[in-house]
């Protein structure tokens, strides 16, 4: 029997979140660790999901199984979680891969217990391997704890699947190819009164949650060192300049000075932008690990010794009220110097 | 009868520990123990439903019996019970084993006192998961409204509660039947400064303290570290980065850094192009 490695495939109105191809990506790399006999295969729950279903081939999945029903349209997490307990229980996958999202967590931590298996939150690393020599390879899952100051390796040795959410933003996503060479496998799921105990009444818009943090290019954030919440509105012209979205360490968040979807950080998004600004930020580790990985860090602190400086890619040590409006103004002048 | 209860965690202030850079272990020592924030939260939602209808508050927490502060500081806020489940079979649980035994010692509650509402706080800072909520609702059969910003309302009558949860693009209403669990964000409630007679009350209260064989027994194979499907393999510190250069605006001078900081970004591949500006 093959060894399988699954991938939720999260959607909400049939729009696949990124997050699902960076997993594709990642259990390709854990299957192959293991052997030949091994598959990567996607799932899928939703309604109307042909156009989903078929994207998943294209990101690599050898396999997809599909449950499509109403009853499935929005998610929720009882039905959810009865239609994957099925499919785990069918099918038996070594290894079940979410992502660390709204949507992932709360589906993931049902799951693991319906099944009655281990699951390891918010893993930024992943590998398979063998805890004692010559033995039967696990899923090494790694993930920061204690807000983020230590790195602890999870394993699930007598439970199957071995299952963990993962942090959006960390791995690459598999690359789309243009053909398509898995199947699409239709579920039956039947559908019972006792599997719906929730209803949704109403959506609400929430201006909040159309900052789009984890897969921003550019990103500029703010710390304590901007001493008010008035601090972010300089932060955010910055941004404007740049073409770039407003981040925000906790303690800003913690002070109420902006809303918790601008917060990076460990409790926070994970981030990795090609440009990541940290104005005012000392740099706790609980910051750090969410947005080391970005491409080219400016650092623009007072204190010499903030540790920010450590993970960043340029530091500039002075006053951001300063640094901020010289950037700004030489931005401007470059662009014009552009335009003619 | 409105009866809440509310499943809560002593953790360590993350904000405050450090690591010791010699033998990179945690220093714990001098590190204070907090009440979960988001837990305070889920506290201060159970007791403002409590005031609007009447009933009463149960607070839970299974952890050491130094505990008993958070739990103390819970009945300031204005609950009404609170037990501490201690015992040394239960250490070294993970999410599964720890949402095992606060379920068995719910039913048991509710067996008695029927209740309404299960709180948690949406995850514990110390540990991150987010899964013992969903977890215990799973065992129970109970709906489950995670990330829950509102409650909007309880229904005694025909036994309804509509409470608002955040997702990631958008909030959502639901509506489940009692009893429910939630597990809260901290736009749950405000935190209330606690009244005279909710201090005094504090003062002189003394937590409950059931253990692994009272006054309800567990089954042995599910506890601590031996019930739990994962452990730990290894631990480590995460790794460290190399340090960019350092300019300082006092020596090299603002228009300096500042051009030089700029070079340095339309370096970064695609992002001249992205600003709209020439190398």
């Amino acid at each position: 029997m093959s060894r399988r490695f699954w991938v939720y495939i999260e959607q909400e109105d049939g729009k696949v979140h990124p997050v699902s191809w960076e997993l594709l990506g990642v259990a390709r790399k854990l299957a192959d660790q293991v052997g030949e006999d091994s598959i990567v295969e996607g799932i899928l729950v939703g309604h109307n999901m042909e156009e989903a279903a078929q994207e998943c081939l294209h990101y690599g999945a050898e396999t997809v199984y599909v449950v499509d029903d109403p009853t499935f349209k929005n998610y929720l997490n009882k039905p959810y979680t009865v239609a994957l307990t099925a499919l785990v229980k069918k099918y038996a996958p070594e290894v079940f891969l979410v992502g660390a999202t709204t949507l992932g967590r709360d589906l993931a931590g049902a799951v693991a217990t319906s099944v009655g298996t281990g699951l390891t939150a918010d893993t930024t690393h992943l590998a398979m391997g063998e805890i004692k020599e010559g033995t039967k390879k696990l899923l090494l899952a790694t993930r920061p704890a204690f807000g983020g100051n230590v790195i602890a390796t999870i394993v699930c040795r007598n439970h199957s699947p071995q299952m963990a959410t993962v942090r959006p933003r960390v791995f690459n996503p598999s690359p789309r190819t243009e053909d398509a060479k898995g199947q699409i496998v239709r579920e039956k799921m039947e559908i019972t009164p006792d599997m719906i105990n929730a209803e949704i009444v109403e959506f609400v818009t929430n201006a909040a949650a159309t900052v789009k943090l984890e897969y921003a290019d550019i990103i500029v954030s703010g710390g304590r060192g901007l001493g008010g919440a008035k601090g972010f509105e300089l932060i955010k012209k910055l941004a404007d300049e740049l073409g770039g979205v407003v981040g925000s360490s906790r303690a800003c968040v913690d002070a109420g000075w902006i809303k918790y979807d601008h917060q990076v950080g460990q409790t926070g998004k994970t981030v990795r932008p090609k440009l990541y600004i940290a104005a005012g930020i000392s740099g706790a580790i609980q910051h750090k690990v969410g947005m080391q990985e970005s491409d080219f860090i400016l650092a623009i602190n007072r204190d010499p010794h903030a540790p920010i400086f450590d993970v960043a890619t340029m530091g500039i040590v002075g006053d951001l009220y300063e640094v901020i409006p010289a950037l700004i103004k030489e931005i401007r002048a470059r662009k014009e110097a552009q335009n003619g | 009868m409105f009866h809440a209860l509310v499943s809560i965690k002593q953790v360590p202030d993350t904000t405050n520990i450090r690591i010791d850079p010699e033998t990179n272990n945690l220093i714990r020592q001098g590190v204070p123990t907090i009440l979960n924030p988001y837990d305070a939260h889920a506290v201060a939602a159970a007791v403002e439903w409590k005031r609007k209808l009447g009933g009463k508050v149960t607070i839970i927490t299974m952890g050491p019996p130094a505990a008993v502060t958070s739990l103390r500081e819970c009945i300031e806020m204005g609950a009404d019970r609170a037990i501490l489940i201690s015992a040394r079979q239960f250490a070294g649980a993970d999410t599964w084993a720890t949402s095992y035994v606060l379920t068995e010692v719910i039913k048991e509650i509710h067996s008695k006192d029927p209740v309404s509402l299960v709180f948690f706080g949406k995850q514990a800072i110390d540990g991150d998961t987010a899964q013992v909520g969903p977890g215990v609702a799973v065992r129970m059969d109970l709906p489950v409204v995670s990330y829950a910003v509102k409650i909007r309302e309880v229904n005694l009558e025909e036994q309804y509660v509509i409470i608002e949860r955040k997702t990631e693009s958008r909030n959502e209403v639901i509506k489940t039947s009692l009893p429910t669990a939630l597990t809260c964000e901290k736009d749950i409630a405000e935190i209330p400064y606690a009244s005279l007679p909710d201090l005094v009350y504090a003062l002189r209260y003394e937590p409950e303290v059931w253990n692994a064989e009272s006054p309800i027994t567990f089954d042995p194979a599910q506890l601590g570290l031996k019930g739990s499907p994962t452990t730990v393999f290894k631990t480590g510190t995460p790794e460290k980065h190399t340090a960019g250069e350092v300019f300082k605006v006092s020596e090299v001078g603002l228009d300096g850094v500042i051009k030089t900081a700029l070079d340095k970004i339309l370096g970064v591949e695609g992002m001249a192009s992205m600003l709209g500006v020439q190398k």
